[in-house]
């Protein structure tokens, strides 16, 4: 574990190296046979959109997740980790994308979870927390070590978590987006504390979205897509065009705004919507934010993750209480209505995180699909099972889901498949309005495509759709008009002939290098 | 991408082959059932006859009555530890108004006739009941604590009423015209006792409500993911508070029917028969985390529990073998839910 630093590392050693690793869940290819090394005392960094398998190759190296086939090789043998706890023991450790702490115990507890320092009389607390000042100082950051967690704004939950894999000494460390709720100032020190890191022998990886951000540091780079590795270049050698390329593809159609008919009437209008956070933070994570949609339009947020995307559309579907200002659909202030009543005037969102929000696993793929229309088919006290039948083949037929019957599993569906029955449970409500939060997240390429089709032919239908994505090429194929939000307000409007580049540049997202 | 298949019939057996060992899981509470009545009609030649099984079920019929309205608050997702003491509750309301009620400041007591007594006492029930579900809807308050305090609760104001004795007489008077509170533990209709009848009905009216209504399927959707049902317009709160309003009912009906079948109501009625409805429904398959779970299945359950303990009486076992025996297989039934759920059900 602990490998004595050599004072001029070996440049091109590899440390820790992924040969031909695939990983399926299902249906669903997440990793397609990767190749990929990790030199010692260096900053590898992985480029990849949502979904491009990113999270999982590092789960892998990590130990979280076994691979399905293909091997990981550490210091030239090849190994299998069967849990975390023994990737860490080996000297890898990682800093998961979501966080990993628990709430209601101190910043020390939660760096030391697991394996606690104990001696001749239980826990050693006082050598504990005097580690955790140190680590604390070394990453200039005033936290107390007995805080709870809780207590903390995310930015120093994200150093705490950081600390924690500090703490460990490993040799590699994976850093799964460590900056994404950090200040500016934050990822300064975070990254003088990667170059002390390198500088010592640790082999850093590295993931984030923020490209130029990542740019900085790295000194190599690898782009995946789609469970695939399509670039892999030193740092010398690449820019952020080169990036931006291997990340998205040349032959990435998702298809163009449908034309050949005009918009209707302003289908939703949101005047100076202001939604305060939600967990209870003093700032607005919606601001004074206001948009037209037309019948026919298909409108594309586009935005960084905390931008307010999510926090926008879920108010408009009323899931969240606005602060302030107006929803008007067709003409109708619904923003005292209930969500029901809301789906009942037209309005429907299909939500971004289909697992927890979308779906009822207990229940069949019909059962789900009929879910939010169930009163279109209940006469009197009970529903009528021919009608819903109907309903529920029709659905399947035009949403395109690929399923046994209405009775199979929701279970038994991949990514995509799960996804369309999410979207066709909303249109079968016959919505005037349908808001999709990242309708793409987390399912293939040829499923993506084909959501967007649906929503192209819906919306030449008189449907508006408004969809929002963080992924850039989604922007660019179907939507007539593309937002841009950041820190909950919108930043930028452009229509669909605008490039790549510039959508980045508005969400904050630099791509100034 | 167009080889969409949309059968109209297929698969109401759910996919997967046809296997001896997936009908003896999913079929569980019947064959545990079935072994139960074959293996006591084998040690006593009394258990298998026509009286007998009547009389069992007339037992079974109290819990009964209680499993189902603790289905809906499980399918919900909740638990209801307050049946029990709803059920003492009721029944002592009923009895005070067979006893009559005295108004003082008129100087008159009131007899109720029958019919006005069981309404009222339901509708009791349905208070509580509701008490219940908006603690847990609006107040957040955790189902199993909010039920715990409304346990005590009613169990005290029982005790309150009573001063801790039991009401006996609640034959009532021909000349008052509130005869007849015996006639749902006593009378048979076709040789049925009525308390089974009253269970019979229903068992298939929540049968009905949850596989033809839209508020079974709202109660399904609301038990398996509350958020995803909440976005598809599933009035999620109001949902809550009634199913807990109609556990509260049937406990009352229960309580309604446990006092006829004593002739007498007593504050300390039904203590622990929260525990045994729970029972019920796990060993009816259903799953503790809400969402699945069938009246057949919860019926099953509560003939499992109740034929299981009259055969051990019947056949002379000691009553404290007959606890050994339910709480065994209590862990049987959930060991084989978390055999037939766990699969698939620790995904994030």
């Amino acid at each position: 574990m602990n490998d004595t630093p050599t004072p001029k590392p070996d440049l091109r050693e590899v440390v820790l190296a992924a040969r031909n690793v695939a990983k399926s869940y299902g249906n669903i290819h997440a990793l397609k046979g990767v190749n990929f090394d990790i030199h010692r005392g260096q900053v590898t960094t992985l480029f990849g959109e949502n979904g491009a398998g990113k999270s999982t190759l590092m789960k892998i190296l990590s130990g979280v997740i076994q691979p399905t086939t293909g091997q990981i090789i550490l210091d030239g043998q090849p190994v299998s980790f069967q849990s975390s706890t023994e990737a860490r023991d080996r000297g890898i450790s990682i800093i998961h994308q979501e966080l990993s702490l628990a709430p209601n115990l101190s910043v020390r507890d939660n760096i030391f979870m697991g394996r606690e320092i104990t001696g001749p009389t239980g826990v050693n607390f006082a050598e504990e927390e005097r580690q955790v000042r140190r680590l604390m100082a070394e990453l200039e950051e005033d936290i107390d070590p007995l805080t709870p967690v809780e207590e903390l704004r995310l930015g120093q939950q994200q150093i705490v978590e950081i600390a924690r894999a500090l703490s460990v000494d490993s040799r590699i460390l994976i850093m799964d987006e460590p900056t994404s709720a950090l200040s500016a100032t934050e990822v300064e020190v975070l990254f003088k504390v990667i170059r002390d890191l390198t500088s010592k022998g640790v082999s850093i990886v590295y993931i984030s979205h923020h490209l130029e951000e990542a740019l900085q540091i790295t000194d190599h780079a690898v782009v995946l897509r789609d469970g695939n590795m399509t670039a892999y270049a030193p740092r010398a050698d690449i820019d952020l065009e080169w990036i931006v390329r291997n990340m998205v593809g040349e032959n990435y159609d998702l298809g163009s705004p449908p034309t050949g008919y005009a918009f209707g009437d302003t289908a939703l209008s949101v005047r100076d919507l202001t939604v305060p956070d939600p967990a209870g933070g003093a700032f607005n994570v919606v601001d004074r934010l206001s948009l037209d949609v037309k019948a026919g339009e298909i409108v594309c947020i586009y935005g960084l993750m905390g931008a307010g995307r999510t926090e926008l559309l879920e108010t408009v579907a009323g899931r969240l209480r606005a602060g302030r200002g107006q929803i008007v659909l067709e003409g109708h202030e619904v923003s005292h209505l209930t969500i029901a009543e809301r789906i009942a005037r037209g309005l429907a969102l299909v939500p971004e995180d289909r697992q927890r929000d979308g779906l009822v696993q207990t229940m069949s793929v019909g059962q789900n699909l009929s879910l939010a229309s169930i009163m279109n088919f209940t006469k009197g006290l009970f529903t009528q099972k021919r009608a819903e039948q109907d309903l529920i083949d029709q659905t399947i037929r035009k949403v395109t889901v690929k399923t046994s019957g209405g009775a199979a599993a929701i279970g038994s569906l991949s990514g995509g498949n799960q996804q369309k029955v999410v979207i066709g449970k909303m249109l079968a409500t016959n919505p005037r309005v349908i808001m999709l939060d990242e309708p793409s997240r987390g399912i293939d390429i040829g499923a993506k495509a084909e959501v967007f089709r649906l929503l192209a032919e819906r919306a030449k239908e008189g449907l508006a759709v408004v969809y929002s994505t963080s992924e850039v090429g989604e922007c660019l194929s179907i939507a007539h008009r593309i937002i841009v939000m950041h820190k909950g307000r919108i930043s930028a409007e452009f229509d669909s002939t605008v490039s790549k580049e510039k959508i980045m540049a508005a969400s904050g997202e630099s791509v100034a290098a | 991408m167009s080889d969409t298949t949309a059968s109209r019939t297929a698969a109401a057996k759910g996919a997967g082959g046809f296997s001896i060992g997936r009908l003896l899981l999913e079929g569980r509470a019947f064959f545990a059932l079935i072994v139960i009545i074959a293996v006591f009609s084998f040690l006593s030649p009394n258990y298998f006859t026509v009286s007998n099984f009547l009389i069992m079920a007339s037992h079974v019929a109290i819990y009964g009555i209680l499993a189902i309205g603790m289905l809906l608050v499980i399918l919900n997702g909740g638990i209801d530890l307050s049946v029990g003491s709803i059920l003492a509750l009721s029944g002592v309301m009923a009895g005070a108004m067979m006893q009559g009620i005295e108004i003082e400041a008129m100087g008159v007591i009131l007899y109720p006739p029958v019919w006005a007594v069981v309404v009222l006492t339901c509708t009791l029930g349905a208070l509580v009941g509701a008490v219940n579900g908006v603690l847990i809807a609006w107040f957040k308050v955790p189902a199993f604590v909010a039920t715990l305090g409304v346990m005590y609760v009613a169990r005290g104001v029982g005790l309150l009423m009573t001063n801790g004795l039991t009401y006996n007489n609640l034959s009532g008077r021909p000349e008052l015209g509130n005869t007849g509170f015996d006639w749902l533990g006593f009378n048979r209709l076709a040789g049925v006792p009525i308390s089974v009848l009253v269970l019979a009905t229903l068992a298939i009216l929540a049968g009905l409500m949850l596989s033809r209504s839209a508020f079974g399927r709202w109660l399904y959707a609301s038990g398996g993911n509350a958020r995803a049902a909440d976005l598809s317009g599933v009035p999620v709160k109001r949902v809550q508070i009634t199913v807990y309003t109609l556990s509260g009912i049937l406990s009352a009906i229960a309580g309604l029917v446990l006092s006829s079948q004593l002739t007498s109501a007593g504050p300390t009625a039904g203590t622990t028969y929260e525990l045994t409805a729970i029972a019920a429904v796990v060993i009816g398959g259903a799953a503790l985390t809400g969402g699945r779970g069938t009246v057949r299945g919860t019926m099953l359950g509560a003939f499992v529990i109740g034929f299981l303990s009259d055969g051990l009486v019947i056949i002379g076992v000691s009553s404290y073998w007959q606890t050994v025996f339910t709480g065994a297989v209590i862990v049987l039934a959930v060991l084989m839910n978390s055999i037939q759920y766990g699969k698939g059900a620790r995904k994030g």
